[in-house]
């Protein structure tokens, strides 16, 4: 009786293996459909709430913008059709293109691009700036909105095709009512793909559809200007969080393309058949050092300038990159490849010069107290670099305190101000994308307010009074000179170290091409699969 | 037998109400703070501030803990700060992975490690016993990663048999039937249940080598019963017990090896959204995620504890 019981059983089970139905739909043909690896896992959606990259990626691929940056690191219109400003420069007036639609069917109206420009500037470093200057926002059609400024300002184009987080995305009105410290509930925008929120699995599989209805510019890709033409039904973002598993995967050819594998596997990748190399962010990260300018030793601008002296820059990308084509040096605190780049840096060489960063820090009267150092063991991309300062700076007389720790747990010391007894800091490091750190207004480190700046808390009121000499600086040969001059500041302050460039390049399946370059953000459209 | 069920499942209370003292104790002194994590690296100290005034965080530890007990009590695990939604849908979502991992990789276990266990035993010293014995040395040795890559070496990618990573339904509207669901897991089972099965099997295999041994073995044998019946209905029933312990040890260790294996196959179960929730110090999931290890810990022990009156009759009486 038992052994007949065992066998119907097995005779269901298998018959269930194999008759089961898929509700699943396959009508995709394969090349309409996209598998893309992000750098990270994508859990939080609201890309004003957050300035996590992937959550900013996730934001173009449903998002528009009224202005883009195209591949010259120009700005250009994208969801507006023209633009003009009155003669005193106090009142400019951007027209949308018609024919714009947010994914629920609604059109896109000026009230929506108010909404959201508002919502932008409360969370924004570089909006609260551009909004510093905005008296009104004048919505006196549908399809038209004007900006009504207190004083003119040079950086409302900057501004509003700002490339990179947090983004000036429009969304409708009624979702971006919502205030800038809440996350949104619906995800809508009017951008090149429909986000299907009912498959969405934090921690999996983010889906998106091609949106039919998107009206793309005329003009050519350039950058993340001009059109935006979808060659994917479906795109799928797999959530993969083992390099080496990502690495299995696109060489199975389960994924097309993996945003930013490991250095490690550069070499390997590079000579494996099947896929191949592409690189949509040229102009890459930058390394930094940053001091706690409130506690001794660092709170004396010459044991500062001792620790600049000490570090060189070689050393930290070898070591934490390896891949010598990958890599750069760049003395400029603003990436070389872009507008405000100068190399002319008297004060600072980016080679470690030790025995004179010994003599300075005699000089500054250095009582030998350990330097709390503090190294993020869970996050590979910067996890080497604490132990290159360590060596270096031991040996120009420094002492160490090397405290090892995971990036959460390091994030919520260094907002710490207290000093390094009590729990404190005294230095930490992090590594930023090009078109972060390319403008004087968007770079955190240049936010010199004191206690109320960013960590490490400069107190430096010339670079603040530079910063608002830019914002209304209306030609760009006199911006540049304003952005040098910041820089001259920031090394004579000791603000933070630069240690270097690098670029991490995306790895593809032979079949996908039409990769756009871009200010660093992996976009889906342009792209195709044969 | 009903009176110690009842009685062992009271028992169940304190325990869960420790362990949720203890949890929610240990992650506010542990270092990092949740609103670090979300403000963000361009974030200053008043933007951390004021979400931790929005997220409660600047309340007085005891009250927080007796808020959330208050929701916990009424079913409530909370709301996850980081992913924005309540923490009983997110584990919902990522129940059926985890349960396809951990149940089939127990089952696969005691279907290879019982039988296998059970013929080394009775042929003690042979060629299978000396092979398992083997086997059982590099199962414990091997790390559940290396076991993992070196199956996705072979299958996955020299022979392209089986998918690298990843995860599909077995129901709702994303599934693409049995098989599908199969597929994706039969490397993760396999990876999984190395350990078990060297586990299960050396206890096996002492537990009946130990029980061949007893009078009424050699009685069964006497009355002329077969070799197979002697082992199967005399020895291997009477060394069910010490099974069914390590058994349900082995259930409750799955919960660290599930972390491992889902990271390495991508599989979107409990393991990954523990980690993702502890590196993001995402405190309600955390929260939620251990207690319902623990009660999973504690109603398993309740499982073995009451199949050991099933399996031997000497203990109901």
């Amino acid at each position: 009786m038992r052994r007949d019981l065992l066998k119907y059983l097995s005779v269901v089970c298998f018959g269930w293996c194999l008759l089961s139905p898929s509700n699943a739909q396959t009508t995709v043909p394969a090349n309409k459909v996209f598998r893309f690896v992000p750098h990270a896992n994508l859990a939080v959606l609201d890309p004003i709430w957050t300035t996590a990259y992937v959550t900013r990626n996730h934001g173009y691929m449903i998002y528009d913008t009224l202005f883009s940056e195209d591949a010259k690191g120009k700005i250009q219109p994208q969801m507006v059709q023209s633009h003009s400003t009155s003669k005193d420069g106090k009142v400019w007036t951007f027209k949308l293109r018609s024919g714009l639609a947010f994914h629920d069917g609604k059109p896109v109206t000026s009230e929506d691009v108010a909404a959201s420009l508002k919502r932008w500037a409360s969370r924004d470093a570089m909006g609260g700036v551009l909004f510093n200057f905005v008296d009104k926002l004048e919505t006196p059609e549908a399809d038209t909105l004007r900006m009504v400024l207190k004083e003119p300002c040079a950086i409302v184009l900057e501004a509003l095709g700002k490339a990179s987080s947090n983004v000036p995305f429009i969304m409708p009105a009624r979702i971006a009512a919502t205030p800038g410290t809440e996350q949104i509930k619906e995800h809508i925008g009017s951008g090149p793909f429909v986000f299907k929120a009912e498959e969405f699995k934090p921690g999996s599989v983010a889906v998106y559809e091609r949106n039919t209805k998107y009206v793309p510019r005329s003009e050519p890709p350039s950058g993340l200007a001009g059109g935006r033409p979808v060659n994917f039904d479906r795109v799928e973002w797999v959530i993969i969080r083992d390099p080496q598993t990502q690495f299995n995967a696109i060489l199975a050819g389960e994924v097309d393309m993996v945003e930013q594998p490991s250095f490690e596997q550069y070499e390997t990748l590079k000579k494996t058949a099947g896929v191949k190399m592409d690189d949509f962010a040229p102009a890459g990260f930058q390394y930094i050092m940053r001091f706690n300018h409130l506690h001794p030793p660092f709170n004396n601008p010459k044991i500062r300038q001792a620790a600049m002296l000490a570090v060189g820059q070689q050393a930290f990308i070898n070591t934490q990159v390896g891949v010598p084509e990958l890599v750069r040096l760049c003395r400029s605190i603003y990436p070389c490849s872009s507008l405000y780049a100068d190399e002319n840096t008297p004060g600072f060489t980016g080679v470690a010069n030790p025995a004179k960063a010994r003599e300075l820090l005699k000089e500054a009267g250095y009582d030998g107290r350990p330097i709390v150092m503090m190294r993020p063991t869970d996050l590979s991309a910067i996890t080497k670099l604490p132990l290159v300062a360590k060596q270096q700076l031991e040996a120009a007389g420094f002492k160490v305190d090397l405290q090892q720790m995971d990036w959460a747990s390091l994030v919520a010391r260094r907002a710490k101000k207290e000093p390094p007894a009590q729990g404190g800091w005294n230095m930490f490091f992090t590594t930023w994308s090009a078109q972060d750190i390319d403008s004087p207004l968007s770079s955190a480190m240049l936010n010199a307010k004191g206690a109320a700046g960013w960590f490490g808390w400069q107190d430096e009121p010339r670079i603040e009074a530079l910063k608002a000499k830019f914002a209304r600086a209306q030609e760009v040969s006199e911006r540049k000179k304003i952005a040098s001059g910041i820089q001259a500041l920031v090394y004579e302050t000791a603000a933070y170290v630069p240690l270097g460039e690098y670029r991490n390049p995306t790895v593809m399946r032979n079949n996908v091409s039409g990769l756009l370059q871009t200010p660093g953000i992996p976009v889906m459209w342009g792209l195709a699969k044969r | 037998m009903t009176t110690f069920l009842i009685r062992r499942l009271l028992a169940v209370l304190p325990v869960l109400l420790v362990v949720s003292l203890l949890v929610f104790f240990m992650l506010r002194l542990a270092p990092g703070d949740p609103a670090a994590v979300i403000a963000g690296n361009n974030a200053t100290s008043e933007d951390i501030a004021q979400i931790r005034e929005r997220m409660g965080l600047d309340q007085p530890i005891p009250m927080q803990y007796a808020r959330w007990l208050k929701q916990v009590v009424q079913g409530d695990l909370g709301y996850s700060y980081y992913l924005s939604k309540p923490v009983t849908a997110l584990v919902a979502q990522r129940l059926e992975p985890t349960l396809s991992l951990a149940l089939g990789t127990v089952l696969l276990a005691v279907c290879i490690a019982v039988p296998l266990g059970s013929l080394a035993a009775w042929r003690m010293g042979g060629w299978l016993d000396r092979g398992l014995s083997a086997f059982s040395v590099a199962g414990f040795s091997v790390p559940v990663f290396v076991i993992a890559y070196l199956l996705i070496y072979v299958f996955a990618m020299q022979l392209q048999w089986l998918p690298v990573q990843g995860y599909k339904p077995l129901g709702g509207p994303q599934s693409q039937g049995t098989w599908a669901w199969m597929r994706q897991l039969i490397l993760p089972w396999l990876t999984l249940s190395t350990v078990y099965v060297a586990l299960i099997a050396r206890i096996t295999r002492a537990s009946v080598s130990e029980a061949l041994q007893e009078d009424y073995i050699r009685t069964a044998r006497a009355k002329g019963l077969s070799e197979q019946t002697v082992l199967v209905r005399h020895a291997l029933a009477n060394a069910a017990v010490p099974i069914v312990t390590v058994v349900g040890i082995g259930v409750a260790l799955l919960i660290g090896g599930v972390v491992v294996t889902e990271t390495v196959f991508a599989i979107p179960g409990l393991g990954s959204l523990t980690v993702d929730a502890v590196l993001n110090r995402d405190f309600p999931v955390i929260q939620g995620l251990v207690l319902l290890f623990s009660l999973s810990y504690v109603l398993i022990n309740l499982l073995v504890d009451s199949s050991y009156v099933w399996l031997d009759p000497r203990i109901r009486h």
